[in-house]
């Protein structure tokens, strides 16, 4: 694996950090709240009020993208770690077991990456109570897409054990009569950590843009929440170019996803006894 | 590999296949016919209509109500190369998807040509030349490829009035990058490198014959998993820039629950995806290639296998 | 001499005899090119295009004027309707076109297979309309009962052949379909046998063909037109007008309200899954009242529409030049007023929040669909208004099939923003809509008998007006129905949108009107330098 400079690792470390406590603390930082409108400055530019102008019902765009981007980059990471985990799982049994289980989880990655979930996001849309809190309407959102997002990884996982279940360690510790558990859970396990990492890092963004494309589609977060994907629906009303403050959440997402793979964790010297 | 061990892991792979296509048309009809909406019909909102004329459409909407009812003539009917009528369109689907297959596969194909060249041209260089600024660079266009969903880029190429194949580009090559670099900086580690070196063989001729020619195989293998993502990213590009191709039928199907469109475009999916899965392990067997280490593997451990 | 006689020629000619291509888009594919089976707007189009129909509305003038017949007489009775046709028309491909021909469209009209939407509206008291041949241009339609206003009808009855191998391709219209590209294009070419002629004499249509792209993506469309490609657009949104009356302004045209209508009702059917003490709340009149005059459609028409589009008060907008009841006043915008009302049907502002006399903070739900912006706006903008006045309003955006599933089977919903769009001529077309016992009747739909007095009122209007002997005795009825509306509030008319329409410079004789299909209505007339 291709290894950033440590330097810029923390650079980009320190970056992400930054966004994410801005976001966290969206409530203090925020100009004005995400949701009030000022109706006699709709579309306007930025100025000193409005730093990145409003939008067409009037509310600051500032405050919109730092509630925004709180929500996508608190709940990608929750995400993420659910979906690794059924990954773990599926994969982790399918290289162990081999045999008819192997082809079952090789048989359901591929299912789950090829149906058509977006009706499970329409069904799940549109049987939630109608009352439901947008907060609550965007975690299940969020568990939905970590449950359904595990085929990737699962079949990731499912490499990396296939490949060291026959290395040399784990054969000397079966040869000794390490059970399967202990065998797992004390030989292998620790082995995956570094590929489960850099999968948590790589999925994490991919769940903020699911999460995006969603709101794109207009699936995402109810008003007047918002989130990056409906901060990007903004895009298809056709801004100009010049109009550059409409384009702030691209930026910032950009940037975002571009820091998260700058600063994925370099991959460590293991053992392999 | 014995002929006989291939065939029966050929047997193997085709059941599973065709197992995994079966239940993939099921569960997807499935989806759709319990999703929100599926019996419902525009038509309703017409003020025009009497309250019988619209009860004749819904009945005539719930016809394949029952999913294995409806599945099990679907699937008959496949066997004979009809895939149903589209219910939005009122057309045979095979009609359908045919008419717009030109559209798609145009576009897959400027997609996935123009990632492959840049990807592997720009792997190729950063590790025959070893340069760190192209490497760098190549990087951050990489990381930027990633860095915004396809139809966040649609929407920019839209506006910028860029070539459209380019989203797909974009989506294809960072993957193809990343790979072929890594493989071909490995591959260029190997002993036999050493060797020819040591023969005197031209760098340029070691590069090209003894690190690229072994790296084919796991390329094809991720020529497999590109078409995937490039499938992937497909839909929003036709619908963002309004393209009659397979991906906005596909788009329009979901929004109108058109069910044998929807299944029929499910079971293409999986196919794809069940025959580059395959592909791509039957190339990764250690058995009949040269030994192939996935990226993710971390170091020791490849280095390890290697020895 | 032979000069003189071109120049003459010339001179007589209109200025607009060039003919020429005409381009514009469909948004989508037309689901069918049975003019009889046409259900929506594309389909509608291609049938506007190329169909010939008895009696046309005029979309400026509003009033009807004879086509394919020279005249009729409606019967005392109001039940029929004899037409005398034109002699010696023909179809596009040379078939004559008699009295059968209007006898075999209103036999293929009632095929119950087709589901046409025409049909349903010629149905009369469950009675299909009997035809009888009465001459060799004479024909008659007898209604199951009488109805007024029936004439307006055949506007949207395109007349078929019975003889002609072409089938429903043989076209009476001023366009033939020359070739459909699905997904792609069509291509319309002039009748050569199209029967009207311009004042000079000189053959219609002036046009040699109309070239139709399929393109949903409106911002393409905006750019083609921008680019030349394209010579009309059709309700154009708000922000595209905006823009392209900055960058062209002699293009765009603003034809002053549409006939569109949007509204949000509160779900009042007795069997909704809504939990009663909500059902108790839409019930309430004095509820209903109040939640309006919290509303500020004056900034719905300025945020949303940006100017372009006018509070609605009722189910026709000023558009509808005589159904539309001028008496009517418009809701202010008064908060303060909304409060009082809310107060005195018990509910109570505590702190922030309106409760009611169980102590129900009052909080509700507003359903619309997906990928409208200017309905995803305006409830963005009605969740605000009554949040001033402690109201919790949840916007729920679905996509159209998950919205018509609650609107029309489960009934679960509680509140619903939505609109009419191309909303019809004649006050008997919205039976459906305004009856109680109507289909689309949108806040109870389908009641065996009117749920309240004031829609017992409402229907024994309506049903007055429908047989009315005389069109002022119908208006008189109908203003009173728009009175009742007006009154009980069901619907919560908020805008009227203007019709934004876009023209290109080389189009001769358009004259944008309200009334779909806004730009081209005249289309024989219309050609391209």
């Amino acid at each position: 694996m291709r290894e950033t400079p440590i330097l810029i690792r923390h650079v980009a470390l320190a970056l992400l950090g930054l966004i994410f406590l801005a976001a966290l603390n969206a409530d203090w930082l925020a100009p004005a709240p995400y949701e009030q409108q000022f109706r006699a400055e709709t579309n306007s530019r930025p100025s000193a009020k409005f730093l990145l102008g409003t939008d067409h019902l009037g509310r600051d765009r500032l405050s919109r993208l730092l509630y925004g981007t709180r929500v996508s980059l608190l709940l990608a990471p929750a995400a993420s770690a659910l979906s690794l985990g059924i990954a773990l799982l599926a994969g982790g049994s399918a290289a162990l077991a081999g045999g008819w289980w192997d082809r079952v989880m090789t048989a359901a990655s591929n299912l789950f990456l090829s149906l058509p979930w977006l009706f499970l996001f329409l069904t799940v849309r549109s049987v939630l109570p109608l009352n439901t809190a947008p907060v609550t309407s965007i975690l299940i959102t969020f568990s939905l897409m970590g449950l359904l997002g595990w085929g990737a990884g699962a079949r990731v996982v499912r490499a990396s054990v296939l490949q060291i279940r026959n290395s040399p360690f784990a054969l000397y510790a079966r040869g000794f009569g390490c059970s399967p558990g202990r065998l797992w859970f004390r030989h292998l396990l620790p082995h995956l950590r570094t590929v489960l990492l850099a999968q948590f890092w790589i999925s994490v963004p991919a769940f903020i843009l699911g999460e995006a494309s969603l709101g794109l589609l207009g699936l995402g977060v109810a008003e007047p929440m918002p989130s990056w994907g409906n901060l990007l629906k903004e895009l298809q009303s056709a801004p100009a170019w010049n109009e550059y403050w409409v384009f702030a959440p691209v930026a910032l997402l950009s940037t975002v996803m571009i820091l998260f793979q700058l600063s994925r964790p370099v991959s460590q010297k293991v053992s392999p006894v | 590999m014995p002929r006989r061990r291939a065939v029966s892991a050929l047997l193997l792979f085709l059941t599973g296949a065709a197992l995994t296509l079966l239940i993939a048309g099921f569960l997807g009809a499935t989806l759709i016919r319990f999703g929100p909406g599926y019996e419902t019909d525009e038509r309703v909102l017409d003020a025009r209509y009497s309250d019988a004329t619209s009860n004749a459409i819904a009945r005539e909407n719930s016809k394949d109500a029952n999913v294995l009812v409806f599945y099990g003539r679907y699937l008959t009917q496949a066997m004979h190369g009809d895939f149903g009528i589209s219910r939005s369109y009122d057309v045979p689907v095979s009609e359908l998807i045919r008419s717009r297959a030109g559209v798609t596969l145009w576009l897959l194909g400027e997609g996935l040509a123009l990632g492959w060249i840049l990807g592997l041209a720009l792997a190729g260089a950063a590790a025959y030349f070893g340069w760190p600024l192209l490497n760098h660079s190549a990087e951050a266009v990489s990381a930027a490829a990633m860095s915004l969903p396809a139809a966040v880029f649609a929407l920019l190429i839209f506006l910028a009035r860029g070539p459209v194949f380019l989203v797909l580009a974009m989506a294809v090559f960072p993957r193809v990058f990343r790979y072929a670099r890594d493989l071909f900086e490995q591959k260029g580690t190997e002993p036999r490198i050493e060797a020819a070196r040591a023969r005197g063989v031209a760098e340029a001729v070691i590069f090209v014959g003894y690190v690229m020619k072994p790296a084919w195989p796991p390329l094809l293998a991720l020529a497999g998993v590109s078409f995937s993502i490039a499938f992937g990213a497909l839909i929003p590009v036709e619908v963002v820039c309004d393209l009659p191709g397979i991906g906005q039928l596909a788009w329009k199907a979901a929004l109108g629950r058109d069910l044998p469109v929807l299944v029929t475009l499910t079971l293409l999916v999986t196919a794809i995806t069940v025959v580059v899965s395959g592909l791509a392990e039957w190339l990764g067997d250690p058995q009949h290639v040269p030994q192939q280490v996935p990226q993710h593997v971390p170091q020791q451990v490849r280095m390890d296998l290697a020895q | 001499m032979i000069s003189r006689l071109w120049i003459a020629a010339a001179l007589l000619c209109s200025p607009v005899c060039g003919g020429g291509e005409l381009r514009f888009v469909l948004h989508h594919e037309p689901k069918t090119l049975n003019p009889l089976a046409a259900a929506e707007d594309a389909a509608e189009t291609i049938r506007y295009l190329t169909g010939g129909v008895l009696i046309r509305l005029n979309r400026l003038t509003q009033e009807l004027e004879p086509e394919l017949a020279q005249s009729w007489k409606v019967s005392g009775d109001n039940k029929a309707i004899t037409f005398q046709l034109r002699a010696g028309l023909v179809f596009s491909d040379g078939t004559q076109f008699t009295p059968v021909d209007v006898a075999f469209t209103v036999s293929q009209m009632l095929d119950p297979a087709l589901h046409s939407p025409v049909a349903d509206t010629f149905t009369v008291a469950g009675v299909a309309p009997k035809v009888s041949v009465d001459g060799p241009q004479t024909v008659t339609l007898t209604f199951g009962a009488p109805v007024a206003g029936k004439e307006r009808l055949f506007d949207q009855l395109a007349i078929l052949s019975a003889r002609s191998p072409l089938k429903e391709r043989a076209s009476l219209g001023p366009f033939v379909l020359d070739s459909y590209k699905p997904g792609v294009e069509l291509l319309l070419k002039r009748n050569p046998h199209y029967w009207k002629r311009d004042v000079a004499g000189k053959q219609l249509p002036y046009l040699d063909t109309i070239r139709i792209p399929i393109q949903a993506n409106r911002e393409i469309e905006l750019n083609r037109f921008r680019a030349g490609e394209l010579d009309l657009m059709n309700n154009i949104d708000p922000e595209s007008y905006d823009r392209l009356a900055k960058a062209m302004p002699g293009v765009v045209h603003d034809s002053g309200p549409s006939t569109d209508v949007e509204f949000l009702w509160f779900n009042l059917a007795p069997s909704s899954p809504v939990p009663q003490y909500k059902k108790d709340w839409f019930q309430s009149a004095a509820f209903r009242h109040g939640i309006s005059a919290a509303i500020n459609r004056e900034d719905l028409c300025r945020v949303v529409y940006r100017g372009h589009a006018r509070p609605a008060l009722g189910p026709f907008s000023l558009a509808n030049k005589f159904w539309f009841n001028a008496k009517l006043t418009s809701q202010t915008f008064d908060p303060a007023r909304g409060l009082k009302l809310l107060e005195s049907a018990g509910f109570q502002k505590k702190g922030d929040v309106l409760v009611d006399r169980a102590g129900h903070p009052v909080e509700f739900s507003v359903i619309t669909n997906t990928g409208n912006k200017a309905r995803e706006r305006m409830a963005a903008l009605i969740q605000q208004d009554l949040q001033a006045i402690g109201i919790k309003l949840n916007i729920v955006t679905l996509d159209v099939p998950s919205l018509l599933e609650r609107l029309t089977k489960s009934s679960d919903y509680e509140a619903c923003l939505f609109g009419l769009t191309n909303v019809a001529a004649d006050p008997n077309e919205l039976m459906n809509v305004l009856l109680s016992s109507g289909r689309q009747h949108a806040w109870n739909p389908s009641q065996k008998t009117p749920a309240t007095a004031w829609e017992a009122e409402m229907d024994s209007l309506l049903r007055a007006q429908a047989s009315a002997g005389s069109r002022a005795k119908r208006k008189e009825l109908f203003d009173r129905v728009q009175e009742l509306m007006r009154r009980e509030e069901p619907y919560l008319f908020l805008v009227n949108r203007n019709s934004l329409s876009a023209i290109s410079p080389k189009v001769q004789g358009a004259r944008p009107a309200a009334f779909y299909p806004q730009t081209f209505w005249n289309i024989e007339r219309l050609s391209v330098k």
